[in-house]
């Protein structure tokens, strides 16, 4: 059995590590798809509608998975996080409810002409409503990192005892919506969404543009995923190097407003000057390899690294360590491998983008193939990349479920048993393993199949006949 | 601070915010339980058919259900930004019936979207029995939950409750054979029709007796069933049941539908109706206890009151450009 505050924590974490695919995959791809909607609107080419045709069927897939394991997330804060709930309500749930009445709705809506209706309205709808189902995508991503990022810099409200519990209570809306942290999550989780799609593109199309290319297989459509190939590195190419311009700003934003997170990413436990920026780091002792909160470090630094991060520019600044925080200190190990991880795959991605680039003014674009497998290699690391992000936010910050406020340990439903946790995270752990490996297998089988044949395109304007014929009776 | 001048202390208007938040909610469930309602109504009828017109089934609520079911995040959220302590005890309270329902509920998703992904025989089986299963388990766990938050239990399985479920499912059939009137011709819309009436019918008998089992064991709610508005509710679902049995037999379909949809919205009244003034009787929260304070509950109108219609509107589009019935099986590729 395990406790139900860990049950819950370890449920929560599975939940969302599992949901943000999905709606990474959407948000990311909804750019793509306003812009081949548009293309193929204003040129009538049927490559753009296998192209807009190929990725709406994957979107479709993630939107499906997503507001499957999303209703699940949006539940649990009810079911396992009751006493946060009760407290942060007033806050936290208006977010939520204007996310699924604002952003929600209108992704599902149009969807629903975006996937079945390129045949049934007219031009000027149909490219409406590919508008309609991104701008969903990313005010989803609005809502949900106002609620999220209040808890990281919570502002604009006072805490009043209420019936004997603690509960928050909202005073200046715009404070609390608006808090310091939200434009630096908003910017930094939507690029990252695009860049990731970008890379899954760029990996998907390497494969077949390398195939065809360096083996010489026949690939039918090879113009298709040549042409993905190119759109993919263009995104790449504009998102890569924003993503560590923007990601630095965050780090010293974080530095300002949680500097124990930001001392557990650096794993600087004692206040010190000059501290160095660790590419590396080791426990000197062996046994203590598994411990995410061992002390006693061995690394390789790049000296007055870190300070010169924190402090936007001077190698000498002081940092608060985690010895000096009254809290206990998140699990150090965890947070700053998954920083690390995340930046080393940031860097990564710009060399690719740059690698890219080069080749394809040179006009050898399809024939390096050491790039290609790179592009093969690398088709899933933005998603890797995004959820160890996620886990330097979500981790980093404990002890607290909202900063300086309520400790997650305290937001635990009151009367959750071990039985009833322990019970639900097994079905968890199974039902999410098979949910995701049913994605993986559908989005594999989508993209061995290819885009639809351009025969099959030729049908729309026969179709729309039948549809109006059937409209007027 | 930002002045807000006196959307902080004064309601909007001066209107009855928490009485009209709670009339909110259960409108905006009567939404989901209407609109995904005939989806699960066509899941269930799913088992009935053959592999022709199982393609036509989904086919006529494949454009719709991604919407649909979003009324039930949607209300998920408004309970939590309303009510937010109820949204937490009752949750919280019937954590296992919660993981249930979003099973069911997952299930149901995922199935219509998986069972097109490939056609051989084997998986269209599984992926079909797990539609019609998430179809009909999902409403039934939702009557279930509903009746035990009526009734204040914190046991999971309560007679009415399961009787509540088992009203639900006939509803949500009475719903998705007129949705298929509407969507289908020819010998599918007759049987589907056929379907219906006699799930209108089991509809009716299910519901007097739930409320009969109800009114015997749960002392608390009497006084609520004494409120004439229950007897006038309970009689308006008579009339719609013949309304909508007539309106099928004469092969008026919209008339048919519309009366289904009549019959939700009846029957969420009434459950709004035995419920108030509590918004979770088993902790004794009333509405007015469990409200949000002044300035969020202000916002929260406002900006709803802009979002609601315009929803709406997305649903009429929706709706118009999908009008008409689907006799070309006409799915995305």
């Amino acid at each position: 059995m395990v406790d139900p505050v860990t049950a819950s924590r370890l449920q929560f974490a599975i939940t969302t590590i599992v949901h943000i695919i999905f709606p990474v995959m959407s948000m990311g791809l909804a750019p793509f798809l306003i812009y081949f909607t548009w293309k193929e609107i204003r040129t009538e080419r049927p490559l753009y509608e296998q192209l807009r045709r190929f990725w709406t069927k994957i979107f479709a897939v993630s939107f499906v998975v997503g507001t499957v394991t999303g209703l699940v997330l949006e539940f649990e804060f009810g079911t396992n996080f009751a006493a946060f709930s009760t407290t942060a309500g007033e806050l936290f749930g208006g977010p939520l409810a204007l996310e699924g009445m604002m952003a929600f709705m209108l992704e599902a809506t149009f969807l629903g002409i975006f996937v079945f209706g390129r045949d049934r309205v007219s031009d000027r709808l149909y490219m409406l409503s590919s508008i309609a189902v991104g701008l969903g995508t990313w005010l989803s991503a609005v809502w949900i990192l106002i609620a999220n990022s209040w808890m990281q810099t919570p502002r604009g409200f006072d805490v009043v005892v209420e019936n004997g519990h603690r509960v928050v209570k909202l005073t200046d809306p715009l404070a609390a919506y608006f808090n310091p942290r939200f434009p630096y999550m908003f910017v930094h989780m939507q690029n990252s969404a695009v860049e990731s799609v970008a890379l899954f593109m760029a990996g998907v199309a390497a494969y077949y543009v390398f195939r065809h290319h360096i083996w010489g297989y026949s690939i039918e459509h090879i113009d298709f995923w040549e042409k993905t190939l190119k759109i993919a590195l263009v995104a790449l190419l504009i998102t890569a190097p924003l993503q560590v311009l923007h990601g630095d700003a965050y780090a010293r934003h974080v530095s300002e407003t949680q500097p124990q997170k930001f001392a557990a990413m650096e794993a600087v436990w004692e206040t010190d000057a000059s501290v160095p920026e660790y590419i590396v780091a080791f426990p000197t002792e062996l046994d203590e390899l598994l411990n995410p909160r061992t002390k006693e470090l061995f690394g390789i630094g790049i000296p007055g690294g870190a300070s010169w991060l924190a402090s936007g520019g001077d190698p000498q600044a002081m940092i608060r360590g985690l010895e000096s925080f009254s809290t206990e200190a998140p699990p150090v190990a965890i947070v700053f491998w998954a920083f690390r991880i995340m930046v080393a795959l940031g860097f990564w991605f710009i060399l690719l983008a740059f690698w890219g680039a080069y080749r394809w003014r040179r006009g050898e674009l399809f024939d390096d193939d050491l790039l290609h497998k790179a592009l093969m290699g690398s088709s899933l690391l933005g998603f890797v990349a995004v959820e160890v992000g996620w886990i330097v936010t979500e981790v980093g910050r404990q002890p607290w479920v909202i900063q300086g406020v309520m400790r997650t340990s305290d937001g635990v439903s009151p009367g959750l048993t071990s039985a009833e946790a322990t019970f639900t995270l097994f079905g968890f752990v199974t039902g999410y393993t098979l949910l995701l490996g049913l994605y993986i297998y559908v989005v594999g089988r989508l993209i061995r199949a290819g885009p639809p044949s351009r025969d099959s395109l030729q049908t729309t304007t026969e179709s729309h006949v039948d549809s109006e014929v059937l409209d007027s009776d | 601070m930002t002045d807000l001048g006196s959307l902080a202390t004064e309601p909007l208007f001066g209107l009855a915010l928490p009485e009209l938040w709670f009339a909110l909610l259960f409108f905006i469930f009567g939404m989901f339980l209407f609109l995904d309602g005939f989806d699960f109504g066509v899941g269930v009828l799913f088992a009935t058919r053959d592999d022709h017109e199982k393609e036509q089934l989904l086919a006529a609520v494949g454009p719709f259900w991604d919407g649909n079911e979003v009324w039930l995040v949607v209300f998920g959220g408004t309970l939590f930004a309303a009510f937010p302590a109820a949204y937490a005890n009752l949750f919280s309270r019937h954590y296992l019936l919660m993981f249930a329902i979003l099973a069911a509920l997952g299930l149901r998703g995922l199935a219509p979207e998986m069972y097109e992904e490939r056609d051989d025989d084997q998986w269209r089986r599984f992926w079909g029995s797990a539609f019609v299963a998430g179809s009909t388990a999902t409403p039934f766990l939702l009557g279930l939950f509903v009746m035990n938050w009526i009734l204040g239990s914190a046991t999971i399985l309560t007679l009415p409750g399961i009787l509540a479920g088992l009203t639900v499912v006939t509803l949500t059939v009475v719903d998705g054979a007129a949705f298929l009137g509407l969507k289908t011709r020819g010998s599918l819309r007759d049987d589907a029709s056929e379907y219906g009436i006699r799930a209108v019918v089991s509809y009716l008998v299910l519901a007097v007796i739930t409320l009969c089992v109800t009114y015997a064991t749960a002392p608390s709610l009497r006084s609520s069933f004494q409120s004439p508005v229950v007897v006038v509710l309970v009689l308006v679902t008579g009339l719609l049941t013949a309304g909508y049995a007539a309106a099928t037999r004469q092969q008026r379909y919209y008339l048919a539908f519309a009366t289904a949809a009549s019959l939700v919205f009846t029957l969420v009244a009434l459950l709004a109706v035995l419920m108030f003034p509590f918004i979770d009787r088993a902790t004794g929260l009333t509405v007015r206890d469990a409200i949000i304070s002044t300035l969020p509950l202000n916002l929260m109108t406002i900006m709803t009151s802009v979002l609601l219609p315009l929803v709406l509107g997305y649903f009429a589009v929706l709706y118009f450009a999908f009008r008409g019935p689907v006799e070309r099986v006409g799915m995305a590729d």
